[in-house]
């Protein structure tokens, strides 16, 4: 007994030790992960290799290969409009809610009178713009009832407009003048989705050492220079993180999760909807890691 | 004599700048703010405010009887009850086995450890709909790998519209955006010097006590952070609570189901045609009702909360 016991408290190295504790501490999330990730996981792939039949006795799971493929991208009608739509929105509004965030945090980082309100009017989106909150509010009716009586008809339109004959005057390309009217149109959608970029990117600016600045003031540099030649490096990981976060974030909005979700639960195909969920996956993670190996190139890091 | 002409120039266009400032921030806040100030105008309407060509933004007849409805029929004070303590239970269980986790991934390196932390970012990476609908079977015969059946004899157990399933899934950190949690709690211990964490142990603490009386009181902006954050998207998440709640009294699924129980309410009554509009004015109100408590809490901790995402450090 006493060997035994000395066997299992054998006298452990520090490294041992702490490695044993780490152990530990990640066994309840390591549960987790296997429970209710990795297992459905792989059970999503099989469901959408096989046809399910939903029994009195239980389901029936057949395996026919990749039929449900092929099903949601020749027959289903909806799917292939919805996958397009949807991740032609995520090209649109990735940079742009990007480049909006970074700039804005480089605002809200100068010192200006009511600054505290102004950062927590701008938190507010965080509030707003998730989960059920989000979804509703595309659909109000009185909110619409009450602009058009508001801007009186056509007239909201206006602004955009001649914005736009006065770039095409200018000469920019038709394409730009296209993208940037409609980000201006857009301008609700962009800030509601960038509460949480704002954040990172003020919490990375607030990182890069003051001396730094100071330095490029007695050199002589503008304000313009200096966001170009300290700032804009120095964030250069965030902006990877934060373009990550903004391409994850839009699935959580997007028309393609409700596609999903009543195919699966409104005319119970399980088969055809884990399809097309790990379409949608493949389709995001092509998106992903060509974002990120671009960018990830011109990243500055510090070591 | 030119150096003061200089400095006037300067000033000038520093003058010009904080305008050009002043007029970005205004006007997004009030992007941001228009339509609260628009529900808010909608909620304090009266119903015949409603068509009156003359009447915008400021009513009327001021009444508080879309608040009356939308109270009735979400059943509010239950439903608030119910979300709170949802949402504080999630978020306690979360935060704390998050960070034990991230505590783990950033000091406690053991064999596999990083195999483990490309874990954590694939459950970031993928997203929920794609292992919807296997959680939702397995939360339906749950028998924990086929243990559970030899515990019951042979029977597994529904843990569907019930709490189970939060407390499940947020014990093991793997709720609601829950890698999001561990990677920023990763970061922040990262960021605490070793020496501390030395010191400690030359003073004889232990692992455990270590990260309990050191390591913890350090991270409270990070535990912060993941609280809020945490607390808010349980609050408005209707994607998991619409797939394990199917008949408890949770905000968000009220405040989804608000215009059908409206208008089975006003079929009921007197015999009205539904009118959309109407029914829109009553969900405004809801949605205001929703989320006022979050208002209210975020009104109380928005410095801390401001201040303590900018200490957690998260850099690429």
């Amino acid at each position: 007994m006493k060997s035994i016991m000395k066997l299992g408290m054998k006298q452990r190295t520090y490294a041992e030790q702490k490695a044993l504790w780490g152990f530990l501490y990640v066994l309840p999330w390591l549960l987790g992960f296997l429970l209710f990730f990795l297992v459905p996981l792989i059970t999503s792939l099989r469901y959408s290799l096989s046809s399910i039949e939903a029994k009195s006795e239980g389901m029936k799971i057949t395996f026919i290969g990749f039929d449900n493929f092929v099903n949601a991208l020749t027959v289903n009608t909806s799917f292939n409009r919805t996958l397009t739509d949807s991740i032609v929105n995520m090209v649109v509004n990735v940079p742009l809610i990007v480049i909006f965030s970074l700039f804005l945090a480089v605002l809200l980082n100068q010192k200006f009178i009511g600054r505290a309100l102004a950062r927590s009017i701008f938190f507010l989106p965080v509030i707003l713009a998730s989960g059920v909150i989000a979804n509703l509010e595309m659909n109000s009716l009185v909110q619409e009832l009450v602009q058009q009586s508001a801007s009186g008809g056509s007239s909201g339109g206006i602004g955009t407009f001649e914005m736009e004959r006065f770039m095409l005057q200018a000469g920019v390309s038709e394409n730009i003048v296209a993208y940037l009217t409609g980000a201006v149109d857009r301008i609700y959608t962009i800030v509601s989705q960038s509460g949480v970029q704002i954040l990172i990117f003020l919490a990375g600016i607030q990182t890069i050492s003051p001396q730094l600045y100071e330095a490029s003031k007695m050199e002589g540099a503008t304000g313009y220079e200096a966001f170009w030649k300290i700032t804009f490096p120095m964030v250069s990981p965030l902006i990877l993180v934060n373009v990550i976060y903004t391409i994850i974030d839009s699935f959580s909005s997007s028309q393609m999760t409700e596609l999903i979700k009543t195919t699966g639960f409104n005319s119970f195909d399980f088969g055809l909807s884990s399809a097309m969920a790990w379409l949608y996956f493949i389709a995001i993670m092509i998106i992903l890691s060509i974002s990120t190996y671009i960018i990830s190139k011109r990243v500055f890091y510090q070591d | 004599m030119i150096l003061a002409r200089l400095m006037s120039i300067e000033s000038w266009k520093r003058g010009l700048w904080s305008i050009v400032r002043l007029v970005l921030i205004a006007g997004l806040s009030f992007v941001i703010l228009y339509p609260i100030l628009q529900k808010i105008s909608t909620a304090i309407k009266d119903k015949s405010d409603l068509y009156s060509p003359i009447v915008i933004y400021v009513p009327e007849h001021y009444s508080w009887d879309n608040f009356k409805k939308a109270i009735s029929i979400m059943d509010y004070w239950h439903t608030l009850l119910n979300t709170f303590s949802l949402s504080t239970m999630t978020t306690l269980l979360t935060a704390a086995s998050c960070a034990l986790a991230g505590y783990a991934f950033a000091r406690l390196k053991f064999k596999g450890s990083g195999l483990l932390f490309f874990g954590v970012v694939l459950t970031i990476l993928v997203p929920p709909t794609t292992i919807l609908i296997p959680i939702y079977m397995n939360l339906k015969d749950f028998n924990l790998l086929g243990l559970i059946p030899l515990l019951t004899g042979g029977k597994s157990i529904n843990l569907l519209d019930s709490y189970w399933p939060f407390v499940l899934t947020s014990l093991t950190a793997s709720s609601l955006k829950a890698g999001l949690y561990i990677f920023i709690f990763r970061q922040f211990f990262r960021g605490i010097p070793k020496e501390v964490e030395e010191a400690a142990y030359i003073d004889g603490a232990g692992v455990g006590t270590t990260f309990w009386r050191i390591m913890l009181p350090n991270a409270t902006p990070a535990i912060v952070t993941v609280l809020l954050f945490s607390f808010v998207w349980q609050w408005n998440d209707s994607f998991f609570t619409t797939t394990y709640l199917t008949s408890s009294n949770v905000m968000s699924l009220q405040l989804s189901s608000l215009p059908h129980n409206l208008s089975i309410m006003l079929e009921g009554g007197v015999a009205t045609n539904k009118d959309p509009f109407y029914m829109s004015m009553v969900q405004d109100t809801g949605i205001l009702l929703a989320i006022l408590p979050l208002v209210i809490i975020y009104l109380f901790v928005q410095r801390y909360f401001v201040e303590s995402i900018e200490r957690t450090g998260i850099v690429g």
